[in-house]
């Protein structure tokens, strides 16, 4: 980040001194921290997951914003790629991984799979869209986004990062934690527990 | 085994160790016009690529390619007094050929008379079904449906894209696939001229 | 390739002359066979006559007849063209047909998937579950009365989408806003069952070592999310120790439906879905799925289109390959290092992907009876500069970098081994058959396309190890590399399209079966039309899923730390393995 970026805009600096001083709140600086070290999990589910490798790789380099270390554990990570198609039986451990992940955590979904379905929407094991689920922050449309459209993604997550004060983010705050998404269940077809209520004759007490 | 063990291994570091001086010579041959510059990122690209590779989005970007295809947009040709004027006619033959229909179209209809006139009311693609095939650009008959070269479209939202948010000019369309555009261009002139002719 | 005449077959009539029947569909060609007389004639194919090689098995629902049908495809390992018999049941419950398990292993996972998706019983398979979707799922879902929750039309185009397509989301449409329906009747409630269980039940049938100590053995599930599955894949084993007793491959956490999707696509709007089959290698599968609708439609592309289609099919080769070493070296605990050197070459052969067809993955440039477009201005001269100057020199470095590391030595020479009978036997494909010593390639065996106008070699290797796949991915590298270049010297001037583009092709009636070697192994797409403007069946010969026939057994024995490497060095896609 440059300089200037760091600096706080509403401080005015003498212009003797610009260039050596730089004022900045505690807010901008944990979050300049906090975007330039986000760790994805490592986890690729379809034909995204290969533009995503190719995103790590030499051309794109992803290294570049920080996100280079992909941890394979969701406890060691803060973002979740959602690199391709979601299936029914794939969202349970989707979701119980989405579960495992220490907050703050952030999803981007890539790719018209994980944020409408795409493609293979109309198909019956697909889940239309990851969001169905779990709480998506950044949506990149493609098939497949080329890695400079994730990238381009990845900085929207950076954007939304950096507009979170600590004063009011949600996890900073004293009381329960996030409560944890409901798992789906494998049944004659998927099963949302969240949507027992909508059976006409469920009785699930 | 090879005869001495750690051999292989050297050897292969080696290769590691030339791609790194590597980088550094072909720095220099640059004089620091290596980066940020397009020729520098051409040649990053090219066969002659040697050394450190990365580009440097999203200061540098790889220029993308004429054929390259994005989601799709809507092609309109600007009038003298800044009017817009969809080339599309509404015909629906981007609808029935897309994969996964993720294209909508409604049909305007005439105001006085109710019937249907060559233009869309209303125009919808939903960018997160749509799998940038490209087969609405290559059977439109009326050039009007092309497919874009903005890949940055990452947003909060999901994407569902209107006749408002589709529509590009002519210019546009020219500027980011000059060769296609021309063919199309003197095709369909062709085709309005012996139209003419007919009529004559 | 469908037997052109019965002349070489007078034997085989004359052996079965009761049972089997020419098929006299039109537009149809092969054998239709009594399904008492299966094993039999099965046995008798594969030993008297020399059919070694099972390709394909599939089955396809006939709903107006009320019957299914289920497929096979034979073919000799020596080359030439195949056996097609079919077995006809009627569509009743169950549906049961003999098991050809016994007689040719590699139908294992391909009749699994047939009981799965078409619900028919294959009486003695070894175990009949369920492989794509869980134990528990209702109905069957390839069948043609079979509809799914989104379900709107039997075919495209839908007309909701024009020429009043007020937008609706599909999931709005649907009671549970998901893409999800219930049996009648069916409350939350009273689910009990595990989908599980099947799968440990079938873990825990293994033959039991009766000497040596009496210890307890593990289950180990490895994935479905796990950095070396190359995707979704799981892997449930049972371990002494460090040993593997017993291995199954649980799939289908990328099952897409594209085979039921393109089955209500029009023959046109599936070739971009083939793309996201092996989504490594899309030309290739363009090319597979090209060459049995043109086989259909009568079709022959134009000279120049041929040229072109083998050079970018080679090119894909290429990448494939480039992503499987980088891959496999990656699981053998070189983290990162190789993939970014295969991946450097591959991001080169990208752009000449998306010069030419607009993307750097999904290409779909292949058309019926050509291809999309010629090649722009300048990517001849990109193709010229990369397959003549640098790709030759740049594998050698890449080869030079791993083949001789002692690690990647000691742990792949004679681990993970699989016989050449075996090979064969699991109807292993591609480098994995050719690694075992099978000089058996489709581009020679069954020439395609422009093939036989090449020179290059099969490349074999004998020792059917890890290693010797990594090897024959170099040496394949190598021979694509020639290909190119003599295609590039070749390449005549001329259009790239036999017809007219048209958005809706006229396919007549019947079948066919189009394979490619891909870089993964066979790939083969059986079509079959009747007329209509979307295909009645459409199945693909996934050489990904079917290689994995021969994971259990390439396993078992092994210690645990190489069952990523044998993984690796099968080279899977989960697209293709799970379609």
């Amino acid at each position: 980040m440059e300089s200037n970026e760091l600096n706080s805009p509403e401080t005015n600096i003498p212009p003797e001194l610009q260039g050596q001083v730089a004022i900045t709140s505690l807010d901008r600086l944990y979050n300049w921290g906090r975007s330039a070290s986000v760790w994805p999990l490592m986890f690729g589910l379809a034909c995204c997951a290969i533009e995503m490798i190719c995103a790590a790789a030499s051309r794109f380099d992803i290294a570049r914003f920080g996100m280079e270390i992909m941890r394979p554990s969701p406890r060691q990570s803060d973002l979740m790629i959602i690199s391709g198609t979601v299936t029914k039986k794939m969202i349970p451990i989707i979701v119980r991984l989405y579960n495992q992940m220490p907050e703050p955590k952030y999803v981007l979904a890539m790719g018209a799979c994980a944020s409408g379905g795409g493609p293979f929407k109309e198909g019956y094991n697909v889940v239309s869209g990851v969001d169905k689920f779990i709480p998506v922050d950044v949506y990149v449309p493609g098939c497949p986004p080329t890695p400079q459209a994730l990238l381009n993604g990845l900085m929207k997550i950076q954007e939304k990062i950096r507009s979170e004060p600590i004063k009011t983010a949600r996890w900073y705050q004293k009381g329960p934690d996030m409560a944890e998404i409901p798992v789906p269940i494998l049944g004659p077809d998927l099963i949302d527990p969240r949507n027992i209520t909508l059976f006409p004759n469920g009785e699930r007490n | 085994m090879s005869d001495m063990y750690g051999k292989g291994i050297l050897k292969g570091l080696s290769v590691s160790l030339k791609r790194f001086i590597e980088t550094y010579l072909d720095d220099l041959s640059w004089w620091g016009k290596r980066y940020h510059t397009d020729a520098g990122i051409a040649h990053r690209g090219s066969k002659d690529a040697r050394g450190i590779f990365t580009v440097q989005y999203p200061e540098e970007k790889i220029p993308t390619p004429e054929e390259f295809r994005f989601v799709p947009f809507l092609v309109y040709d600007e009038g003298p007094n800044g009017e817009k004027a969809l080339r599309c006619t509404s015909c629906g033959i981007c609808t029935k050929v897309c994969p996964p229909q993720c294209i909508w179209i409604v049909r305007a209809t005439d105001p006085a008379t109710g019937r249907p006139i060559p233009d869309p009311a209303k125009f919808h693609i939903d960018a997160d079904i749509c799998m940038n095939c490209g087969l609405c650009a290559e059977f439109c008959p009326f050039d009007a449906i092309k497919m874009d070269h903005d890949y940055e479209l990452a947003s909060f939202h999901r994407n569902v894209f209107d006749e408002t948010r589709l529509s590009k000019p002519a210019s546009y369309y020219a500027s980011i696939r000059p060769a296609n555009a021309a063919r199309e261009d003197a095709a369909r002139a062709a085709k309005a001229a012996s139209r003419m002719v007919q009529s004559e | 390739m469908v037997i052109p005449a019965p002349a070489q077959f007078a034997d085989l009539t004359a052996r079965f002359p009761e049972v089997l029947k020419p098929d006299t569909r039109p537009g149809y060609a092969g054998w239709i066979l009594d399904q008492a007389a299966l094993l039999e004639f099965a046995s008798a194919l594969r030993d008297e006559f020399g059919y070694d090689y099972l390709s394909s098995v599939t089955a396809v629902d006939y709903l107006a007849e009320n019957k299914m049908e289920v497929v096979y495809h034979v073919y000799k390992t020596t080359g030439g063209s195949g056996v097609v018999f079919k077995i006809q049941v009627p569509r009743s419950d169950p549906i049961e047909v003999p098991s050809l398990v016994s007689i040719y292993p590699g139908a294992e996972l391909q009749e699994r998937e047939a009981w799965d998706l078409f619900g028919i019983k294959f009486t003695g398979h070894p175990d009949l579950r369920r492989i794509f979707m869980w134990e528990g799922f209702a109905g069957h879902p390839m069948r043609k009365d079979w509809h799914e929750p989104y379900f709107e039309e039997e075919a495209k185009p839908l007309k909701s989408r024009w020429p009043d397509g007020k937008i609706v989301m599909a999931e709005s449409k649907n009671l549970y806003g998901d893409n999800i329906s219930y049996p009648e009747g069916f409350s939350p409630g009273n689910q009990t069952f595990d989908p599980e269980k099947a799968l440990y039940e079938a873990l825990r049938n293994y033959q039991k070592d009766e000497i040596g100590l009496d210890t307890d053995h593990i289950i180990v599930n490895m994935g479905p999310q796990h950095p070396s599955t190359h995707g979704v894949f799981r892997v449930a084993v049972v371990l002494d120790g460090e040993k593997i007793v017993n291995l199954k491959p649980v799939m289908g956490y990328l099952h897409r439906n594209h085979e039921k999707i393109g089955e209500r696509n029009t023959f046109i709007m599936n070739m971009p879905y083939t793309d996201r089959l092996d989504y490594l290698s899309s030309m290739s599968n363009n090319f597979g799925y090209a060459l049995a609708v043109e086989k259909l439609m009568n079709v022959k592309p134009t000279e120049r289109a041929e040229y072109i289609r083998v050079m970018m099919a080679e090119m894909t080769r290429i990448a494939n390959h480039l992503m499987a070493i980088g891959a496999l070296l990656n699981d053998l605990g070189a983290y990162f290092t190789p993939m970014l050197y295969a991946l450097e070459e591959r991001e080169l052969l990208l752009d000449i992907f998306e010069a030419v067809a607009g993307s750097r993955m999904m290409c779909n440039y292949f058309r019926f009876g050509g291809v999309a477009r010629d090649l722009p201005e300048g990517t001849l001269q990109m193709i010229k500069g990369l397959f003549f100057e640098r790709l030759p020199r740049k594998i050698d470095e890449i080869d030079r970098f791993l083949s001789e590391n002692e690690i990647i030595r000691s742990r792949g020479i004679g681990q993970g081994v699989l016989s050449a009978e075996d090979a064969i036997k699991y109807s292993a494909a591609g480098p994995l058959l050719r690694a075992s010593g099978i000089p058996y390639d489709v581009r020679r065996a069954e020439p395609y396309s422009i093939y036989d106008r090449f020179e290059f070699d099969v490349v074999v290797r004998t020792n059917g190890d890890i290693y010797d796949r990594l090897m024959v991915r170099f040496d394949e590298i190598r021979q694509s590399i020639r290909i190119v270049q003599q295609a590039v010297k070749q390449l005549p001037d001329g259009p790239v399209m036999a017809l007219k583009p048209m958005y809706q092709v006229r396919v007549p009636p019947g079948e066919a079966y189009g394979r490619v070697e891909g870089p993964k192994g066979e790939l083969g797409f059986y079509v079959i039309s009747n007329g209509k403007p979307t295909p009645w069946r459409y199945h693909v010969r996934a050489p990904s899923f079917i290689n994995l026939t021969a994971f259990g057994p390439i396993c078992i024995g092994q210690k645990i730390a190489d069952v990523v490497a044998v993984l690796g060095s099968i080279d899977i896609v989960l697209g293709e393995v799970d379609r």
